[in-house]
């Protein structure tokens, strides 16, 4: 039995260079200050690495595997929430491509494998943009910003 | 990225369509695509490339297949910039509305 999979591409550009870009996703410290998560791993192909929320609690919320690594151009981890880590059909696969362009970089982040419709999938997709547009504005400005806004409510 | 260019790209009807039709199923070919749209495949190869240029558009290869997919980098920056903060005046308005409406009882 296939289950049904879906896709997102996801990219940007921005004025900075590869090894900047791979190091705000790969480095807990820079990752925290535009992400509000940390990703911690050796980033060796075959190590785990845990997408960590960066506050008092550090709930460990995503897990996976690096399937591969070669920086500061491409980087593959295999992606599930840490409730699903034993469940080989819960995990998707992210591949960041990282292609300097001008004076810029191109990221392209490729979520692949996603179950459709589910939760994950739903979340990844409000999710994504809002952390690439966090990191531009990071890397760009010096600011990264708040991931976690919500519209204030009355 | 060029604002200039999305919003260029977001004026037009068809575009709109393609990418209300991408949300709808990701990563669709252009054969795919022409299915839903009164058009010659000519027309939607430029309006896609019009798309791909703002950058609201990615491609991927695979094997003999091009598939489309959805970009909303572009139009999460310009949420931020030009909805966003409208909104929370909008709200932070209602919100003092309440209270002088509410509060004073």
């Amino acid at each position: 039995m296939t289950r049904e999979t879906t896709s997102f591409v996801y990219v940007t550009y921005i004025s900075s260079t590869p090894e900047k870009v791979f190091e705000a996703i790969t480095k807990p410290d820079i990752a925290k200050r535009y992400w509000g998560h940390e990703n911690v791993s050796d980033w060796r192909p075959g190590s785990k690495w845990e997408h960590i929320r960066a506050n008092d609690e550090r709930t460990v919320e995503l897990v996976g595997k690096v399937i591969e690594a070669s920086p500061p151009t491409r980087l593959v981890i295999s992606w599930a929430n840490a409730s699903q880590a034993e469940d080989p059909a819960a995990h998707s696969r992210v591949t960041f491509d990282i292609v300097e362009y001008d004076d810029m970089v191109r990221l392209t982040v490729s979520h692949d494998e996603l179950e459709a419709g589910s939760g994950m999938a739903n979340g990844i997709s409000k999710g994504w943009p809002a952390v690439l547009s966090s990191l531009k504005s990071f890397l760009e400005t010096g600011q990264g910003l708040d991931i976690f806004a919500k519209p204030k409510a009355a | 990225m060029d604002t200039d260019k999305v919003f260029k790209a977001l004026a037009d009807p068809t575009r709109r369509k393609l990418l209300d039709l991408l949300s709808e199923t990701n990563g669709q070919t252009l054969g795919q695509l022409c299915e839903n749209l009164d058009m010659a495949r000519q027309s939607a190869t430029q309006h896609l490339g019009i798309l791909e240029a703002a950058n609201l558009v990615s491609t991927v290869r695979r094997g003999r297949e091009k598939r489309h997919f959805i970009n909303p980098v572009p139009l999460y920056e310009v949420y931020e910039r030009w909805v966003r903060k409208f909104e929370h005046q909008r709200l932070g308005l209602l919100h003092d509305l309440k209270n002088e409406l509410e509060g004073e009882q």
